[in-house]
């Protein structure tokens, strides 16, 4: 097939949208991002807080919007759907239809008045309607494209032929009726599909009164009231009577795990979702109390169970296992919860506010959109993708990735996401990127007397609506080496940017300082616009005098405009100092390293080799495959002829250099460009490569617990399953199997959940059901955490007769030996039953004990060769929980697998595509560039105290043990700062943000306000 | 007149959260004294201890440091 396609239709704009857009784009490949709604974002932007570590959802997100929205290899169509996919992988024809939105994008500047002015009022979807918006509106405040859109079902003009009002408001003349739907035709390579969820809609039970009673709110709700800017303003208060509520009651599976209306999985989120709002709640309201109505608590991720028993511990959140069977409302709001416990004891208790743990389910459109895109769904609706390939759907050259098929949390979202773009690489033309040459030769300023030119933004009555902003500007003109000052109405629109190209020009500028909107969104476009006057783009700097002041202070115009002024005098102040800065490139060797040859490690050399990219694998033992060598079942195909199959393709893959039996003795370097060194059979060899991924894997715990080794008839799950596999169970076959979970997890020390446990309890026991029906089984459990769409195999199990014992950490089951000399002798198991209310005894032929996953020991060398951390388990810790979950904080180096956490055969592969499809985006290009603001240092100053070299979360600084002082890798700073703040003896300072930069702008605050009487 | 006391507060607000904080109050409408003044940093490590005494010296009441 010869490959001429560089472009990809990603369908979808949530985070694993995002995240396919994202790495796709930095591999050099063209994408279409299309979204439904008039944002990008998906669902993150409607969440307060992300569990495990109370991260503001918006705030982590926002970057990578902006990126994606900023990217000139993406392309966003909001408002748009797909219509039809035709012809075939590599040379697909993609038709979409993007809806009118009656705003022209480029004129408007999302100042808001025609929302403020507009008639109609509607109920905001993205509030979950507990707010109002305009016919005229935008998504969310943070929304990307930031312009407005008009709802053409609901506008008084479009559908009454009256009003026009926002056209008569609007600054910008950005209305335009006109507009109409356009059909487009795209040619990709690919598709990667990530349209996402809905949340269930309780409506249907009535038993628990939503929509009937005004205080029974779903999680999602919640979460927007919990919002500091949701409709609430972030104070939980019931909507009854806008009162705080003295406790809350959350009940789980509302539309989980529920047979009754086909919903027979685990929204696998939801219990987290519940613990998290549970404790943001009690943030809120230290007096409140907290109880949750729960089956399983299923907190399987990782660092998951920490924050389980901090809710408890800490927090005081109560957790009732319980089925709540119905809801009354009392006269004053207040909720009457009628509720069974395990041993059938039926309980009350009044709530004031309660929140439904609303589950998962496929978009509505699903079976549309399906049979536009000619793909299959599974049987509830979700899209169809298998175990052994997560990430294909049944059409070739059509992926999927998000919670689009299967529930997810957003870790394994933005992993997905990245691995269906490494599935897209073998049908596109991929060529390495160079470094793009500057068009405008840079004028050369070095030396030159500041020649500070300012320019004050109107943005329309935005900020000249409270500040005098042409005062501003005249009194920038006295300043020293301000050359030329002027106001403009909107700086960012095209013509006010000649403008400013202009006067850089004419006046023989060569330090540009803005006082607009914010940096965070104006900056790169400012920066361009200077650049192609000639100047080098670091030579400026903006004053937030919109955002942080006229917005801020709408009520203090003269305030408000003093204020202006001195963010201005800094923002001169500052750029007097400011020096034209360079980014260096920094070369990329293709060629990759690979360590651990397990699950993991295979897949991930395999994608990087089918790319084109050497790689050298690196495996410590003698065979290939880590810990596939003992999984014997899956619910999917035969996981031996998985691992063969991988097996063989490594072996014989040209461009992987296997190296079994092999340790590694040392790592330099830094991205781009590392050298390593490992030994076989005492030969020491060295190789270059651009970078690291690290899929070392983990290891079976080995636990004392339960009489483990002194009996033959006590075994791990992993011997149990070799002994079905192979017809090894004891004779005469046993009578009773007793299986015990959590050997060794969730509990001090361990205080983890190893995941796979309970599923692979699950899937033994029903292939022993099978094998032999005769025997008993019974499974002494925590939690059943068998999430997704695992549930239906617990559900099967336990509607054949398997008896599951629930046991409590403080009361374990207790194991004793029938005869303590007899190495074959059968167990006496002794449980606290909950549902009977007593202990039973079980004459157990065969004990089976789930013992956890533990970290390799090996992992502290590792991390300390590449300087990378681990958690407190002593597993390698990621950049970031959520939003880069393959990534670790220094650049280059990657992570997949079990050495990340414990995880099932299909999220292995899903990550170890990921780790490539990341490590692709920097082996797709020749060079790449540091950053410009970077640290610097006086070497006559330095004394090698290694203050810097202990701050640095990046590996950017070191001091050089010969010369005695610190060295920056220009490559991989990234300009925070944090040394430069340590720094004893006053050598290192930041580029950019010199400390005489700001001392300078302290110097230029003059406000009376502020300083000074 | 005796004018009411409002504290004058500079505040280093680091690029990637507080100082996206401080433009989402503005993007909602919160409203607050002008009397506190925002002072953007790479990160909020990049203050060096030496920056709080220069901005006392310069005669705040109130030092806040975003991170």
């Amino acid at each position: 097939m010869s490959l001429k396609n560089r472009a990809v239709m990603v369908v979808g704009a949530g985070i694993a949208g995002i995240q396919a857009a994202l790495d796709l784009a930095e591999m050099g490949v063209k994408v279409h991002l299309i979204e439904e709604t008039a944002s990008i974002g998906g669902r993150m932007p409607q969440l307060d807080k992300t569990f495990p570590t109370n991260d503001c959802s918006m705030c982590i997100l926002s970057p990578k919007m902006s990126e994606c929205a900023r990217h000139e290899n993406i392309t966003i169509h909001i408002k748009s759907n797909v219509l039809s996919v035709k012809g075939k992988p590599g040379d697909f024809t993609a038709t979409i239809v993007e809806k009118a939105k009656y705003v022209d994008p480029v004129k408007c500047v999302a100042c808001g008045l025609c929302e403020d002015k507009c008639p109609v009022k509607v109920d905001d979807e993205f509030d979950m309607g507990l707010r109002k918006r305009g016919a005229i509106s935008r998504y969310f405040l943070q929304s990307l494209p930031s312009e407005y859109t008009i709802d053409k079902e609901k506008c008084l003009y479009l559908t009454r032929g009256v009003c026009r009002l926002c056209e008569k408001v609007c600054p910008a003349n950005a209305i335009n009726f006109q507009d109409i739907d356009k059909e487009i035709e795209l040619s990709v390579g690919a598709v990667i599909l990530a349209t996402g969820i809905d949340a269930f809609d309780p409506i249907g039970f009535g038993q628990f009164g939503y929509r009937s009673y005004k205080n029974v709110v779903t999680s999602l709700e919640l979460e927007r009231i919990l919002s500091a800017s949701g409709p609430m303003g972030g104070h939980v208060v019931r909507a009854s009577d806008h009162k705080e509520p003295k406790n809350i009651a959350f009940i789980q599976c509302v539309g989980s795990r529920d047979e009754s209306i086909n919903h027979n999985y685990c929204s696998s989120a939801c219990c987290m979702f519940a613990i998290k709002e549970a404790i943001i709640a009690k943030e809120h309201m230290k007096e409140l109390d907290v109880a949750i109505f729960y089956m399983d608590i299923r907190a399987f991720g990782k660092d998951f169970d920490k924050y389980y028993e901090k809710s408890k511990n800490q927090y005081g959140v109560k957790f009732i296992k319980s089925k709540v069977s119905e809801i009354t409302e009392l006269e004053d709001g207040t909720l009457k919860l009628r509720y069974v416990l395990e041993n059938g004891e039926i309980k009350f208790k009044n709530f004031e506010m309660v929140v439904l743990s609303i589950g998962l389910e496929p978009r509505k459109n699903m079976r549309e959109l399906a049979g536009k895109l000619d793909i299959q769904l599974n049987e509830y609706g979700f899209c169809k993708s298998n175990t052994f390939s997560p990430l294909t759907t049944s059409r070739e050259g059509i992926f999927v990735c998000g919670a689009m098929n299967g529930p997810k949390d957003i870790p394994e979202s933005v992993m997905s996401a990245s691995g269906a773009v490494a599935e897209t690489t073998k049908y596109l033309r991929l060529e390495r990127q160079e470094i793009k040459e500057k068009k405008i030769k840079e004028i050369d300023v070095v030396g030159n007397r500041p020649r500070i030119g300012t320019f004050v933004c109107h943005c329309g009555i935005n900020i000249a609506g409270v500040v005098d902003v042409k005062k501003v500007a005249k009194e920038a003109k006295d300043l020293k080496n301000v050359e030329h000052s002027e106001d403009l109405i909107y700086a960012c629109s095209q013509d006010c940017l000649e403008t400013i190209k202009k006067r850089i020009k004419e006046h023989n500028l060569n330090r540009i300082v803005i006082a607009a909107c914010t940096p965070r969104t104006h900056e790169p476009l400012f920066r361009e616009t200077i650049a192609e006057a000639g100047l080098n783009p670091y030579l400026f700097e903006m004053a937030n005098i919109r955002d942080q002041c006229s917005w801020a202070h709408m009520n203090e115009p003269e305030k408000a405009t003093e204020k202006s002024t001195d963010l201005l005098n800094m923002g001169v102040a500052k750029a007097r100092g400011l020096q034209p800065l360079e980014r260096l490139p920094i070369s990329i060797n293709p060629k990759a390293l690979v360590v651990g040859g397990g699950l993991a490690g295979m897949n991930t050399s395999l994608t990087l080799a089918d790319a084109g990219h050497e790689v050298y694998l690196i495996e410590k033992d003698e065979k290939l495959g880590g810990n596939l060598n003992n999984i014997f079942y899956s619910f999917d195909k035969d996981p031996q002829v998985l691992l063969e199959d991988l097996k063989e393709k490594v072996s014989n893959h040209k461009l992987i250099k296997l190296h079994k039996n092999t340790k590694i003795e040392k790592i330099d370097g830094y991205v781009g460009n590392y050298t390593t060194t490992f030994s076989h059979n005492n030969e020491k060899q060295n190789v270059e490569h651009g970078v690291v991924i690290v899929c070392t894997g983990a290891k079976e715990h080995v636990t004392e617990e339960y009489l483990y080794g002194k009996s033959d008839r006590i075994v791990t799950q992993v011997e149990f399953e070799r002994m079905l596999k192979y017809n090894q169970l004891p004779s005469p076959k046993p009578k009773n199997v007793v299986m015990i979970q959590c050997v060794g997890s969730r509990e001090e020390g361990r205080m983890f959940c190893s995941r796979v446990c309970c599923t692979k309890a699950v899937k033994n026991a029903l292939i022993m059901k099978e094998k032999y029906p005769r025997i008993n089984t019974y499974i002494a459990y925590r939690d059943i955490r068998t999430y997704g769409f695992r549930e239906k195999y617990y559900t099967e199990l336990r509607d054949k007769g398997v008896m599951f014992v629930k046991y409590d950490i403080e009361k374990k089951p207790d194991v004793k030996l029938v005869d303590e000399f007899d190495p074959d002798s059968k167990a006496l198991v002794t449980v606290f039953d909950p549902i009977m209310d007593k202990e039973i005894e079980i004459q157990a032929d065969l004990i089976v004990l789930a013992t956890a996953i533990d970290p390799l020991p090996e992992n502290d060398t590792l991390a300390k060769m590449l300087k990378i951390p681990l958690n407190e388990d002593g597993m390698f810790l990621e950049a970031h929980a959520k939003l880069r979950p393959v990534d670790f904080a220094t650049d280059g180096i990657f992570l997949a697998g079990l050495a990340h956490n414990p995880k099932d055969i299909d999220e292995s592969l899903a990550q170890s595509k990921a780790a490539a499809s990341r490590a692709l985006t920097f082996l797709n290009k020749k060079a790449i560039l540091a950053e410009g603001t970077i640290a610097e240092i006086d070497e006559s100053k330095c004394t090698g105290c290694r203050y810097c070299e202990q701050v640095c979360s990046y590996s950017a600084i070191e001091v050089d043990d010969e010369k005695g002082i610190a060295v920056i890798n220009n490559a991989l700073c990234k300009g925070c700062g944090s040394c430069v703040a340590t720094c004893r003896c006053g050598a290192l300072d930041l580029r950019g943000f010199s400390n005489l930069q700001l001392f300078d702008a302290f110097d230029a605050i003059t406000m009376t306000d502020i300083l000074g009487e | 007149m005796e004018k009411e006391f409002s504290p004058k507060i500079l505040s280093f607000l680091c690029k990637w959260c507080s100082y996206t904080g401080a433009d989402l109050a503005g993007i909602n409408r919160l409203q607050y004294p002008t009397s506190i003044l925002p002072i953007k940093v790479m990160c909020s490590s990049r203050v060096d201890p030496v920056f709080l005494i220069k901005g006392y010296f310069r005669g705040a009441d109130g030092i806040l440091v975003g991170g």
